[in-house]
């Protein structure tokens, strides 16, 4: 034994942890999101006070429920690297659909709903596997997705169909209370109840950390023996089920059903998912961003309408300017995959 | 040797400062080698190895695991002479039985038999290198034992049972583990995830990050690096990388662990430590496949050196049985005997050459690519720069034309400096560049032969002065006709055509374009013979016209023939000039085989050489070859 | 001249080679061409056969009012903004980039126009004033077309942002720039001139076939005539060869997306005109995806290389026929939209090398 003694039993004192409140490099989007937000949100509240009430906030979850829940799975897609603009439509198909079962079919809404989340896993699930069996672009495929339910929805129905069920009157009735007056309503529970299993699926199970691991180098998750296969479908079929629960929480909020909501709704939840700190490219991102991500959108969009002068398209320029920036911080912090050659 | 080795497996089992769990992961223990244990409960095939290994010890060609416990005979002083005995596949006599052996293994895609009956023997505690130029094969062998691809034909055992992985996890499972070239990791995750990614532990489908964060400090304790696991992968150094990449492929029940250029982009210093854990892993009984272009580290590092060429085994020889020299002389398919006795053909002196250089490079560098070196090269002159794959000349030739950036040095171009920062300002002063993948970087697959050819004329003329379709066409038909391109027609797509049309298609694109510095590199790299013998003669005559031509080729006699004058590269840095009559495949490979410290470059070189090879090594053995020769 | 054979390669070459070296002959009817062009084609052909069977007055036209009028000349006559973006798209495409912002600008321009025609008192664009003059708005409001080209343009060729995000910027902020520009109105420009755009009548053909004609040979002459079409597929072909050959990538890339949203400003006159209406919501909505679509059936593949200007409009005027057929034919005009998804799909998989492989597989394995 004369070489080097094997360092079995390294002094532990040698090591030291990065402290918990020191960012990595891929957690500054996400710091740089908290900063715009919190900016904002002052900002928004020291103009009109109201903002500050609890009210206002569980306000700003509520009215967005249905687009956070869809960010939501998106941001699963968008982390592995992939794309799912179907979102916005399946929204409005389920919604029409669920209308139709509901008042028309007489199916009791729990029954529709597990109809139609059903038919979205199965969507997601097709889209998935068209995308990764045959290799095909998942920008494309998703814009099959979405043509396909939007027609299906104008297939069903092109009137708006008005939900009245006791039972969706329960469901919507739901509440938690907050404070005397303020209550969090069901489609702000049903958001906030998808990010937390949301987070803890990507920061708690092989799938999410997988998602990561994809969407950081595909050929290396599928050299590191990961199920590269499974958890892209799985993902697709994970935002299908977000998209259509997204849509019957929309039902629920208003209360009625049509074939074109949603309308250009994946064009605001991939910038909530993008402004939230995941990269296009995906690989880097947090859940937690998303919420952000939605808020900024809900803050902004509030803010405008409170302002009167400025009209509600200040919103989407707001936005699109949001997106540059924070795509040009990506680009500044070099996340950017491979270099010219 | 046996007692020797018992303590070392004994102590982590005995759960010295309570490290056994991870041991366990780490393969190294004996419950986890008796679960790799063929089912029939005798005794694990390796153990029963080196006890084999310890009785043989007297025999000359002892196997590795004697060393292994002793201080490491760094590099082993070559004997000339021995070379035919020792030609042969591992010795019979040896009661060993190999950790890994595969036999007759076959593999051929379309149009290539990538690999022909080869076989390949690999025992515990051994660390083999895996030699060969480029296309020989050694790749595609490590993908076949990995199970990235399935072999045609031949045999894989693993302990004595046949084995048949149907991809890298499989392997892994088996107990083979690969590190490849390039960190094929997560670079945006944390170290720890990166070790234990898809195999996290967890506690009812939840990720316990804290235990894997112990864990991984543990596994890269043992690897002696001691960093913060949480941080995420790509904020550390490659050298890093590479050493979580083998904690990564030892946390599995290693057995055998492939190293596939392990240290290609590691600094001296990283070299010597990574070597340091693969000398201890060696220790712990795994078997170690090494493959690297670097001589240095082959002579310091590895046991055993198998030699491929062309997808067939050339031999397999103890690394203190096969002298510098002689290794070089196989991978590139030469018979030493032979190459001493060859009559060489030299290329003719140029006939109207100019003193003053037509490109000048002096003190032209990139970090982590290729050290500082001065070249220049003369109107009517054909340089070539020698070395072996890896060796940097392909880097050098990219920084010449612009296309990597250089960090230091100048370049000058008829006498006036040129900044060359891309290939587009180098193309202007005058400069052209067959690259070496023609696929990947020198045709555009769906354009036509024309449009292939004009592409390069047209850039310079801009994207408004079209050159007239008629002009094309003369142009194409003159080129094809030219350099005799096999084709019926000028409009079919290029890719279409065969290797050595391609090339010579990329040929005339440059040709038209008529630049006063050709850089070739591997010009005649997997086209046929007679195509070889036309791009040599176009060479010729181009040179004659005053053209300046830089050349590479991995065929040491086509350097010989066409080249003025030689520079010869080894481990990235420029080691030597030849020229004129100096030139001889011989004096080329003595060069290259040369130990640092014969060639006065000991000071750039990498550490282990230094430390591995006994002064004048190499001196004495490229002098005695050399004198051979003259 | 630089063009001049090197003299004694040729000799040591040919004399070297003996007989083998042979003339080239050269084809003249350029097969590879054409073939790409067949497939569409036949998809168009078919419809349209299956519209002569259904409606045997289909190819039928009459002249009305000095105007040619038919099914036919409707399809033309509809598929007109959607050819007009394919045009641009194609280019784009070929560098292996794509451009998803040609709605948004579409809306825009259309904007713009409106706006500057009806001058209503709160827009941002209050402040130019061009005097009425016709050509002035038109060539105004293009020439923002032309800016919200460059702007794509510079992210992805200087900047570097990959050319799907740097589009998504323009199409999620333009339709709210349109609004901005159109103060949430939906402004209706009523002048002649700008009506003309959409229902004048040209050589006795809707004057927006002629527009498209006209745009179809600028590109051809843009691409062909110069050597920018060259350089176009290299890039998308091949960057790296590109690269080492010393074409100019960026400058061919900001070219592409220049030309490419000048293409939708157009498309969104027509499409203003039409409805002689601005609306900054729904002008050109999701026409980016008919565009890519069309380019898609044309036989350019979306990774980039062999562009075929020929072929995206045949690829537009097969999306707009089957559209306009299904109508005829009393379906829904929902159902379009599914089969559209159908028609993504299928092409889709016929550019796949994979499902390729696996069908050759497939076929081999049925007959053993």
């Amino acid at each position: 034994m004369s070489d080097a003694p094997l360092a079995y039993y390294a002094p532990a004192s040698r090591i030291r942890r990065r402290p918990v409140w020191v960012p990595t490099r891929q957690q500054v989007p996400f710091l740089a999101t908290a900063v715009v937000c919190a900016v904002l949100y002052a900002l928004a509240g020291y103009f009109y006070p109201v903002f500050f009430s609890p009210r206002v906030v569980v306000n700003l979850l509520n009215d967005n429920a249905h687009l956070g829940i869809v960010a939501v799975g998106l941001t699963f897609v968008m982390l592995s690297g992939g794309i799912d603009l179907s979102v916005g439509s399946v929204v409005g198909c389920t919604g029409i659909a669920l209308g139709v079962l509901i008042t028309r079919h007489d199916v009791h809404p729990l029954l529709a709903i597990a109809i139609v989340l059903a038919g979205g896993v199965l969507l997601g699930t097709a889209m998935g596997s068209l995308i990764h069996f045959f290799d095909l672009p998942a920008f494309l495929v998703t814009l099959a997705g979405l043509f396909f339910c939007r027609g299906l929805a104008l297939v069903i129905s092109r009137e708006s169909i008005q939900i009245s069920h006791p039972f969706y009157d329960t469901l919507a009735g739901l509440t938690i209370p907050l404070t005397g007056r303020v209550v969090l309503p069901f489609p702000a529970i049903v958001f906030l109840l998808v990010l937390v299993v949301g987070i803890y699926v990507a920061l708690f199970t092989r799938f999410g950390r997988n998602t990561y691991a994809i969407g950081g180098s595909e050929s290396s998750a599928l050299l590191m023996g990961l199920p590269v296969g499974r958890t892209k479908i799985g993902m697709y079929a994970l935002s299908g089920f977000c998209a259509a629960l997204g849509g019957a929480v929309f039902t629920i909020y208003k209360g009625s059903g049509n074939a074109l909501d949603g309308t250009g709704m994946e064009l605001d939840a991939i910038a909530a998912v993008v402004v939230g700190g995941t990269l296009l490219v995906g690989g880097i991102g947090q859940i937690a961003g998303t919420l952000l991500g939605v808020l900024i959108f809900a803050i902004i969009g509030l803010g405008i309408m409170f302002d009167g002068r400025l009209t509600t398209w200040w919103t989407r320029i707001a936005l699109g300017l949001l997106l540059l920036a924070f795509i040009l911080l990506q680009k500044l912090l070099q996340f950017g995959k491979g270099a010219e050659d | 040797m046996l007692h020797l080795l018992r303590p070392r497996r004994g102590r982590p089992a005995a759960g010295v400062r309570g490290c056994a769990p991870d041991d366990r992961a780490m393969g190294l223990t004996a419950p986890a080698r008796g679960a790799a244990a063929p089912p029939n409960g005798a005794a694990p095939p390796f153990l029963a190895a080196t006890s084999g290994n310890a009785g043989g010890a007297v025999t000359p060609h002892v196997a590795p695991p004697r060393w292994r416990t002793r201080a490491l005979p760094l590099c082993f002083r070559p004997r000339s002479g021995t070379l035919a005995a020792v030609a042969t596949m591992t010795d019979p006599n040896d009661p060993t039985p190999p950790l890994l052996s595969a036999r007759g293994i076959t593999k051929a895609f379309p149009g290539v038999r990538a690999l022909d009956g080869v076989d390949f023997d690999l025992r515990a505690g051994e660390i083999h290198a895996l030699m060969g130029e480029n296309g020989a094969g050694k790749s595609t062998l490590i993908k076949v034992l990995t199970g990235v691809y399935r072999r045609d034909a031949g045999q894989v055992t693993l302990d004595g049972s046949n084995i048949n992985p149907r991809s890298p996890q499989h392997a892994q499972q088996l107990g083979i583990s690969t590190v490849y070239q390039e960190v094929n990791l997560v670079p945006a995750l944390s170290v720890a995830e990166n070790i234990y990614l898809g195999r996290q532990p967890s506690l009812l489908g939840k990720i316990r990050w804290r235990k894997m964060y112990a864990l991984a400090e543990a596994a890269l304790a043992r690897l002696d690096q001691y960093i913060d696991v949480t941080r995420p992968l790509d904020s550390y150094s490659i050298a890093i990388q590479q050493m979580v990449s083998i904690a990564r492929a030892l946390d599995v029940q290693a057995r055998v662990l492939i190293l596939d250029e392990p240290t290609s982009s590691l600094d001296a210093h990283e070299v010597q430590q990574l070597f340091a854990v693969i000398r201890r892993l060696a220790g712990t009984g795994l078997g170690i496949v090494f493959v690297t272009h670097f001589m240095d580290q082959v002579y310091e590092l590895s046991h055993q050196i198998t030699v491929l060429r062309n997808g067939k085994l050339v031999g397999s020889y103890p690394t203190q049985k096969l002298p510098r020299l002689e290794l070089i002389a196989r991978m590139m398919g030469r018979d030493l005997a032979q190459v001493e006795a060859m009559q060489h053909e030299h290329a003719a002196p140029p006939q109207r050459l100019e003193s003053r250089p037509l490109l000048e490079a002096s003190g032209v560098g990139k970090r982590g690519s290729v050290k500082p070196f001065d070249l220049s090269v003369r109107k009517g002159e054909v340089v070539g720069l020698a070395g072996l794959l890896g060796s940097g000349r392909t880097e050098m030739l990219r920084l010449l034309f612009g296309i990597d950036r250089r960090d230091s040095g100048t370049i000058s171009i008829d006498g006036q400096p040129a900044p060359l920062r891309k290939p587009r300002q180098a193309i202007d002063r005058g400069l052209g560049f067959c690259p070496e993948d023609r696929k990947v970087a020198g045709i555009v697959p769906d354009l036509s032969i024309r449009e292939n050819i004009i592409l390069v004329m047209q850039a310079k003329r801009g994207w408004l002065r079209k050159i007239p379709r008629r002009k094309q066409e003369q142009l194409a038909d003159q080129y094809i006709r030219a350099l005799n391109i096999a084709t019926p027609d000028a409009e079919k797509s290029i890719r279409l055509l065969s290797g050595g049309n391609q090339q010579k298609a990329i040929l005339a694109r440059w040709l038209a374009a008529r630049p006063g510095l050709l850089i070739l590199d591997e010009p005649t790299r997997g086209i046929d013979v007679g195509a070889k013998f036309e791009i040599a003669r176009l060479m010729d005559s181009l040179c004659k016209e005053g053209m300046a031509i830089l050349f590479v080729s991995s065929e040491l006699e086509e350097v010989v023939r066409s080249c003025h004058r030689v520079a010869v590269l080894r481990d990235r840095q420029k080691v030597g000039e030849l020229s004129g009559g100096e030139i001889s495949e011989h004096r080329i490979m003595d060069v290259i085989a040369a130990a640092p410290e014969a060639t006065g470059a000991a000071d750039g070189a990498p550490a282990g050489a230094a430390t591995g090879a006994p002064a004048g090594a190499g001196r004495g053995d490229g002098g005695a070859s050399a004198g051979g020769a003259a | 001249m630089s063009t001049t054979t090197p003299a004694s390669p040729t000799e040591a070459v040919v004399t070297d080679a003996g007989g083998r070296a042979t003339q080239p002959r050269r084809a003249r009817f350029r097969l590879s061409g054409w073939t790409r062009l067949l497939w569409p084609a036949v998809a168009l052909a078919l419809i349209l056969l299956f519209n002569f069977i259904r409606t045997p007055n289909f190819f039928q036209l009459d002249v009305v009012n000095g105007q040619l009028r038919g099914y036919v000349i409707t399809i033309l006559d509809l598929g007109t903004p959607v050819m007009l973006l394919a045009l641009g798209m194609t280019l784009v495409i070929a560098t292996g980039g794509i451009d998803l912002s040609v709605g948004a600008v579409m809306a825009i321009t259309g904007a713009v126009a409106s706006v500057l025609i009806v001058r209503p008192p709160d827009s941002a664009l209050s402040a130019v004033n061009l005097g009425g003059s016709m050509t002035a708005i038109f060539a105004f409001s293009l020439g923002i077309a032309l800016l919200c080209g460059l702007w794509n343009g510079v992210l992805v060729a200087l900047v570097g942002i990959q050319p799907i995000i740097a589009t998504l910027i323009l199409m999620v902020s333009g339709r709210g720039v349109a609004q901005l520009i159109t103060a949430g109105q939906i402004v209706n420009p009523r002048d002649p001139s700008f009506a003309f755009l959409a229902g004048g009548t040209l050589f006795m053909l809707p004057f927006t076939i002629t527009l498209v004609a006209a745009m179809a040979l600028i590109a051809l002459v843009l691409t062909r005539g110069t050597a920018l079409g060259l350089f176009l597929e290299s890039v998308g072909n091949n960057p790296r060869a590109s690269r080492y050959s010393g074409v100019n990538a960026r400058l061919v890339k900001l070219l592409a997306y220049v030309f490419s949203g000048f293409c939708a400003g157009l498309a969104g006159l027509i499409a203003t005109a039409d409805i002689m209406a601005a609306d900054a919501n729904n002008t050109g909505l999701y026409l980016e995806l008919d565009a890519i679509l069309a380019v898609s059936i044309g036989g350019t593949a979306l990774t980039g290389g062999r562009f075929s200007l020929a072929g995206s409009l045949i690829g537009a005027l097969v999306i707009q026929s089957l559209t306009t057929t299904l109508l005829a034919q009393d379906v829904q005009r929902e159902v379009d939209l599914m089969i559209k998804a159908g028609v993504v799909i299928v092409v889709c998989l016929l550019q796949s090398e994979t499902f390729r492989a696996r069908l050759v597989r497939a076929v081999r394995r049925t007959p053993a």
